[in-house]
């Protein structure tokens, strides 16, 4: 079940929002067509392809079981397809655009689709035994460092750039200002994907790996404060003055609590991955509830603003209903806040729980009693994931509406100049 | 405002990207190349051997059910770890895991010297239905898997290529691949019926008894040839 709600989260929704968000944003900032409309249909449809099948293999117990990398190789394969349609059409696009300069949205998806193609083919390398069923060509250890290398910077390269790609060319959409500062966006781009890929070792804290590589991915993950926060603040820092807007515009709430979210979590995870706080939080909750924060937080709200702000201009219509997108808001930031805050409690508990010793230097604690412990805070975990999802129905409501009442979908592309967005200091 | 030597890259997609690439390059090469070439990472500790053909089907259950979701098998060196569990893990333990199985959550114990801790017929029970041993388990029962018979038909395939991958299969190893863990199996049941169980005529081919083999060999071979040599290595 986990690797099916993980994949599912991670390739399914929010790879997904990152393909038509960066589909709508490139044209747009390239004041061009999409290279090959073939090339893009053959994305969506081999795409979505890959999500079912991944759900059935995963159900059928066909896995890796290396976090999220965990589907087989023939699906591997289909996927380096994908990734190249994407990367062809992509490039294609920005190779025939009819604007010199490239805006900053677009080096962070440009990043994120080197990256990506790089973890992907590296981490999946294995020898097939039959259709669904390989051996990992990496052994032990090795397989441990590649391991975290790649999943270490899926997050970074799917869950952090491509989402920053659509925070800097959606909000200034919305906000109709330029970007805080141009100079902040070039130092964290730079910064960011280079520190971000030294950084997979904190995983593998305490862990039969070489002591150097484990205090360099700990160093590597503090020094990442900087540039994620330097994401954060240019993107707050942009809705200086229009404050007062946030307070009717659910998009922009969306956006708000977003980035504060990305803030805290790249405050958490550097902290995490210090080694006196790592030997404390490995291995329990707490590290679900910091993926949490990220992935509901910022992932999900920045990805639930963008859709809000694509589809009703898509089809040429207004949104349906701007309050069901406050109601959508507010559950889904209240099921986020009950679900982070349960699943700290329940980290550090167990956590405590397992190092716990009495005078004599015994174990204070079976494990059952740590599982026992927990038991009340998985229930409050489940009734926040609950609010959280019930926002989502909200959404598919609001979205379904919307579509109807639209005109049928106009094909992007030739727009007037004035549709480009407002890019910083140029 | 921007920046004046900035402002040309923006406008040439192609030296950006390389520039991209080279910066996401580094990080990578660094750390992971070297650890190929170290003493202490890369050789074997001695008395580790590779998985028999029934354990290694076992550890493929044991990915197929995606036991590793809530259960590690990586001891961190602290003292209340090694209290609990036992010896921290090593570098050289873990040259025959493909894929390794580390872990990342404990929802249940560490599981990576659970070899010998208890009876065959204690893991037989336990997976029949875990509340039947611990009553606040919150680990799913797994009586399916006795109910299923166990598939050897690539089990020698999956010997050729873990030899042809470095693992010291002899030849005759994986010629008698599926005899070797049709005798292994023979033997796990007659254990099993020996300390008081009754098992049908399929539970004893079942899947159950690879899983348990697999369990019973975590961590014997450190326990019968402790490290001398190699806790003094990589891992402080």
């Amino acid at each position: 079940m986990r690797p099916i709600h993980t994949n599912a989260v991670i390739f399914g929704f929010t790879l997904g929002t990152v393909f038509a968000g960066s589909y709508y944003g490139l044209q747009r900032l390239c004041r061009v067509r999409m290279f090959s409309d073939t090339l893009s249909r053959i994305n969506l449809w081999l795409w979505n392809a890959i999500i079912v099948a991944a759900a059935v293999s995963l159900m059928l117990g066909k896995t890796t079981s290396k976090e999220y990398a965990e589907l087989e190789w023939p699906i591997d394969v289909a996927i380096t397809v994908v990734w190249v349609v994407y990367a062809v059409n992509f490039f294609g696009t920005l190779a025939r655009r009819r604007e010199k300069g490239m805006y900053v949205a677009i080096w962070f998806w440009i990043a994120t689709i080197l990256t990506i193609a790089l973890l992907h083919i590296f981490n999946s390398l294995e020898r097939p035994i039959s259709w669904m069923k390989s051996y990992s060509i990496y052994a032990g250890l090795h397989d441990a460092n590649i391991q975290w290398w790649y999943g270490h910077n899926a997050v970074g390269f799917l869950l952090t750039t491509p989402i920053l790609g659509l925070m800097y060319y959606f909000l200034p959409k919305q906000i109709n200002r330029p970007i805080y500062s141009h100079r902040l966006s070039i130092v964290h781009f730079w910064s960011l994907i280079f520190i971000y890929m030294w950084a997979g070792p904190h995983h593998l804290i305490y862990s039969p790996l070489p002591d150097w590589a484990q205090t360099l991915g700990m160093t590597f993950s503090v020094m990442l404060i900087l540039p994620s926060w330097g994401g954060m603040l240019n993107g707050l820092l942009t809705m200086r003055g229009a404050w007062d807007r946030v307070r009717t515009d659910p998009i922009l709430k969306m956006m708000a609590v977003g980035i504060t979210f990305y803030g805290m979590s790249t405050f958490e995870g550097p902290m995490m991955a210090v080694r006196t706080v790592n030997s404390l939080s490995h291995f329990t909750n707490w590290t679900i509830g910091h993926v949490h924060s990220g992935a509901l937080g910022w992932v999900a709200l920045v990805c639930f603003a963008s859709l809000y702000y694509m589809i009703p201009r898509l089809w040429h219509t207004k949104l349906y209903s701007v309050r069901l997108a406050e109601v959508h808001f507010w559950t889904a930031t209240l099921g986020l806040v009950i679900y982070v805050t349960s699943m700290w409690i329940s980290g550090v508990t167990q956590g405590l729980m397992w190092r716990a010793v009495n005078a004599d230097g015994s174990l204070t604690y079976t494990f059952i009693e740590t599982v026992a412990a927990i038991r009340v805070y998985d229930v409050i975990r489940a009734v926040g994931g609950a609010v959280f999802l019930s926002g989502v129905f909200v959404m598919i409501y609001n979205v379904a509406k919307t579509i109807q009442q639209g005109s049928a979908a106009v094909p992007a592309g030739a727009l007037p100049p004035g549709a480009v967005p407002v890019a910083g200091g140029r | 405002m921007a920046w004046k030597w900035h402002a040309p890259l923006e406008g040439k997609g192609l030296t950006f990207s390389i520039l991209t690439a080279l910066a996401i390059l580094v990080g990578g090469m660094i750390e992971l190349i070297p650890p190929y070439f170290l003493q202490g990472t890369i050789d074997p500790i001695p008395g580790v051997q590779p998985y028999t053909a029934l354990e290694l089907e076992g550890r493929d259950i044991y990915i197929r059910e995606g036991c590793v979701n809530c259960h590690s098998q990586m001891i961190r060196p602290f003292k209340t770890e090694t209290d609990r569990y036992g010896q921290y893990t090593l570098p050289g333990e873990g040259v025959y895991e493909r894929p390794f199985l580390y872990g990342s959550r404990r929802t249940g114990p560490d599981l990576s010297r659970v070899g010998g801790k208890y009876p065959n017929s204690w893991h037989w029970i336990h997976f029949r239905n875990p509340r039947e041993i611990e009553p606040r388990s919150n680990m799913p029962p797994y009586e399916f898997l006795s109910r299923s018979e166990l598939d050897l038909s690539l089990t020698q395939r999956k010997l050729e290529v873990l030899a042809s991958l470095g693992h010291p299969y002899t030849e005759a190893q994986i010629e008698g691949a599926v005899a070797d863990a049709s005798a292994q199996a023979a033997q796990v049941a007659a254990a099993l019926e020996a300390d008081g169980q009754k098992l049908g005529e399929l539970e004893r081919r079942s899947e159950t008894i690879a899983l348990i083999a697999y369990l019973q060999r975590l961590g014997r071979d450190l326990a019968q040839s402790p490290p001398a040599v190699a806790s003094a290595g990589a891992a402080q």
